[in-house]
């Protein structure tokens, strides 16, 4: 479904991605481990077209993404959702308005089923009975969840999750994680999930590829990323700081 | 390295910077109207630019007009008397508004008000990833953002600029008529003789033009804010001060340029 190929990228010239590759099959969920700063987010970004990258290539369902312009990327953009980290819900928009904008740049003009849709796309995330709320009367969690329902809302083949539970306690971030694994087998949608929280990652991930100065260093099964006894893999995965570099 | 080369490369630094940004608004600017042909103008998000530039900035530019009016009246009685030529104030004023207070001094309120707006809105919505999530969503932020209110300011910048004109010199008449005595019979028909409909016409050109200006330097400020809650104070502040040296140099060529065009006869 989605193949990245040779990826590079250079931010503040610095190397941030020096050739990823990975390939993500239909109905699949791949998280994305890797410490702060490595370039999680900007491959999500390349993947979403909102970044460039230096050399590579974004293929996605057969169609060689990378190169297009703006405009040209708009039909792809409407089959892949993103999470963002911040959720990016529209401010001066009220949870109604967020959820049902990009049905209405989808052409539905009916306000009923706009309102059945939007009540369908919140009862899934659990966030039914807000609609008339504004994201600043949200709390994190919700707001996250609010996001989601609006990303799901035109029930995208691929979905990007980046950084899905930071700055949640664990019982919201529990509940969002479930909702990844529950949107996945409901509405058959391929994942990326960009995170560094191993709980996260061991939960919703079919495959689980550690991103290690600009390159994919490992990939594997929750189960092998746990059996690994690479350093860097076992350190990164445990929460040690040993060998890392990284002092107190 | 000396201090010589150091100030070079300084001023190196700067003039590239300059005209980088100068070539990122104009770049913007063909955005814009290439935007407006190739999609449907957001009518709704352009009504509601035109209630917060058009309607909300009235006050501001009503009473700023007022008073330009009223004082500059003033001051030039306070001259023209020395010499007897009261009966000149109405045309000295309604030139003045016409062709440089009005438009200036009504687009530099815009500038600051609207203009500080726009820069700060499109900022926030940078750094808080909306911007990339409605271009996630399938939306050029061109269109759903700068269009609209490249529209509304365009627009009402000569509508409110004529309003300030007649405020201006309608307080100038009562300035000069009921505050110093001057014959308002006099005033009035010298007004209106001496003032043409092309000194109307420069006011409502400069100011459709210093519109442009605005919004086209705004928005690109806000669509390039850097990263941060600070970049957002120092984006706002570069929009206004960046957009109102500007107006006030374009201004100078204006002035040549349709003095020449209009009056070449």
């Amino acid at each position: 479904m989605l193949k990245l190929q040779g990826i590079e990228k250079r931010l503040g010239g610095q190397a941030v991605l020096r050739g990823v590759d990975l390939r993500v099959a239909p109905s699949e969920r791949v998280v994305v481990i890797g410490r702060s700063g490595c370039g999680k987010s900007v491959m999500l970004r390349i993947i979403m077209g909102l970044l460039p990258p230096d050399a590579g290539e974004v293929v996605f369902e057969g169609t060689k993404l990378t190169g297009l312009s703006e405009e040209d990327w708009n039909p792809y953009r409407r089959k892949i959702g993103m999470l963002f980290q911040g959720a990016a819900l529209f401010d001066s928009l009220s949870v109604f308005e967020n959820l049902a904008f990009p049905l209405r740049e989808a052409g539905e003009k009916n306000e009923k089923v706009l309102r059945e849709k939007v009540a369908e796309a919140l009862k899934i995330v659990s966030l039914s009975g807000t609609e008339q709320k504004m994201p600043a009367e949200l709390s994190g969690g919700m707001k996250k969840r609010a996001a989601l329902a609006r990303a799901i809302i035109r029930k995208p083949e691929l979905m990007l999750y980046d950084e899905p539970t930071t700055g949640l306690d664990p019982i919201v971030a529990d509940s969002i994680n479930r909702l990844i694994l529950h949107l996945g087998e409901m509405l058959g949608m391929a994942s990326i999930v960009v995170t560094h929280d191993m709980v996260s990652a061991r939960m919703v991930g079919d495959r689980i590829a550690y991103l290690h100065e600009g390159k994919i260093y490992f990939e594997g099964t929750p189960e092998q990323v746990d059996r690994c006894e690479d350093p860097l893999v076992r350190d990164f995965v445990r929460g040690h700081a040993e060998g890392t570099g990284v002092t107190g | 390295m000396g201090r010589a080369e150091y100030l070079t490369g300084k001023l190196g630094g700067m003039v590239m910077g300059s005209c980088q940004t100068a070539g990122g608004v104009f770049l913007l600017l063909g955005d814009t109207f290439r935007s407006m042909f190739r999609y449907k103008i957001r009518w709704d998000q352009f009504m509601e630019q035109m209630y917060f530039i058009g309607i909300r900035s009235q006050v501001v530019v009503l009473t700023t007009g007022a008073f330009t009016g009223a004082v500059f009246a003033a001051q030039v009685w306070f001259q023209f008397k020395r010499f007897g030529m009261e009966s000149a104030i109405g045309p000295t004023v309604s030139i003045a508004m016409c062709r440089e207070l009005g438009p200036v001094l009504c687009c530099l309120l815009l500038a600051g008000r609207v203009g500080a707006a726009m820069a700060a809105e499109l900022s926030s919505m940078k750094i808080t990833e909306q911007v990339d999530a409605l271009r996630a969503l399938g939306v050029y932020p061109v269109e759903y953002l700068v269009v609209p209110r490249f529209l509304a300011l365009v627009l009402s910048a000569p509508i409110l600029t004529a309003m300030a004109l007649v405020t201006g010199i309608g307080c100038g008449y009562f300035v000069a008529v009921k505050i110093f005595g001057v014959d308002g019979a006099y005033y009035w028909d010298n007004t209106v003789k001496f003032t043409d409909r092309k000194d109307v016409l420069i006011a409502l050109i400069k100011a459709l033009i210093f519109g442009v200006i605005i919004a086209t330097i705004a928005c690109h400020k806000g669509m390039n804010c850097p990263p941060g809650t600070a970049g957002v104070g120092k984006t706002t502040t570069e929009a206004v001060v960046n957009a109102s040296i500007t107006l006030l140099v374009v201004n100078f060529f204006l002035t040549v340029l349709l003095n020449a065009l209009l009056y070449s006869n």
